[in-house]
């Protein structure tokens, strides 16, 4: 349970080592960021809004599950 | 009430749903989708707005099998059951209509004409109607439980509204706006936006379906997250 949890948490902070990864790329004008009218920005923004609101629901269930073990 | 443990403490689900949602808004974004003329590329809406109506479609079903579960049972944790995934289905509700708003005012409106024009035509649209009167339904039916005081009263009579809304709710929303003109796509009896010949093809299912289930899947986490915590405080209540 706790290996899935790490896991769970690594998910966000892969997907900006990926990104970032692909804006440190050689001196080249248009990179993946800023190329295809820039939806991987658009991309981007989605992916953290969605990472930020399932990690709130995340640490609910965390907390949530505090509480059931300490009124057993 | 006890505090067993079951589907909610799993976490595999969980996990399915944070994959498939990922993949959603990726693949939603990247993948390739039909070049249809008016649409363009709010074709793509379709992994979002159409979503939010399957998962409280399948929430609102949840939640009437557990008022039938109170029903034969008299077992007060079925009507918390009931309440709270129908709560959460309302959410899903209104951000199904939010986003169907916002998506007509750039494809339905006239461009040419003044917006209060537009609008008057598009808030006439029958399926807008029926999705309307389905959710006012559902309003009714957390208004009417929290105006019964005695515990046992307030979850028959909630749990036999419930099913009365959930039979209403079908009609509402598949049958009125097949049946009358709409500018909303599936009228004249075709399927809503899911016409394979017509609206997409075989590369949006591809994104389409995970993402229905993507969507349903964080619907129902919210919805036992709620459940647990209204559990726990009728426990504390009755201690």
């Amino acid at each position: 349970m706790k290996i899935i949890r790490k896991i769970f948490l690594l998910f966000p902070a892969l997907l900006l080592s990926l990104l970032a990864m692909a804006q440190n790329k050689p001196v080249e004008m248009a990179d993946s960021m800023r190329s295809n009218g820039r939806i991987y920005v658009v991309v981007a923004v989605a992916l953290t809004i969605m990472a930020g609101l399932i990690l709130y629901v995340f640490r609910l269930d965390r907390k949530i599950s505090r509480l059931e073990k300490e009124s057993n | 009430m006890t505090n067993e443990k079951n589907y909610m403490h799993k976490s595999w689900w969980k996990i399915a749903a944070v994959l498939l949602l990922i993949y959603t808004v990726i693949a939603g974004f990247l993948g390739p989708v039909p070049h249809l003329p008016l649409l363009q590329e709010t074709i793509r809406n379709l992994y979002f707005h159409v979503c939010m109506w399957f998962a409280m479609m399948i929430l609102f079903t949840v939640s009437v099998v557990n008022s039938i579960r109170y029903l034969r049972s008299f077992n007060l944790k079925y009507d918390i059951y009931a309440r709270q995934f129908a709560v959460v289905a309302i959410v899903f509700g209104i951000l199904g209509y939010i986003t169907g708003a916002i998506w007509a005012s750039y494809t339905w409106a006239d461009p040419n004409k003044p917006a209060a024009n537009s609008f008057s035509t598009i808030a006439r649209d029958p399926k807008l109607i029926g999705a309307a009167i389905a959710l006012l339904v559902y309003f009714a039916y957390l208004i009417l439980r929290d105006s019964v005081q005695d515990m046992d009263k307030k979850a028959r009579i909630s749990a036999v509204y419930n099913i009365f809304a959930y039979a209403i709710l079908f009609p509402a929303i598949w049958i009125l706006p097949r049946i009358l003109p709409s500018l909303h796509p599936g009228n004249d009896g075709e399927n809503p936006a899911l016409d394979v010949k017509n609206d997409i093809d075989s590369g949006m299912r591809m994104v389409f379906y995970p993402a229905v289930i993507g969507w349903t899947l964080l619907g129902v986490w919210i919805t036992t997250l709620k459940i647990r915590f209204s559990l726990l405080k009728e426990k504390k209540m009755s201690a």
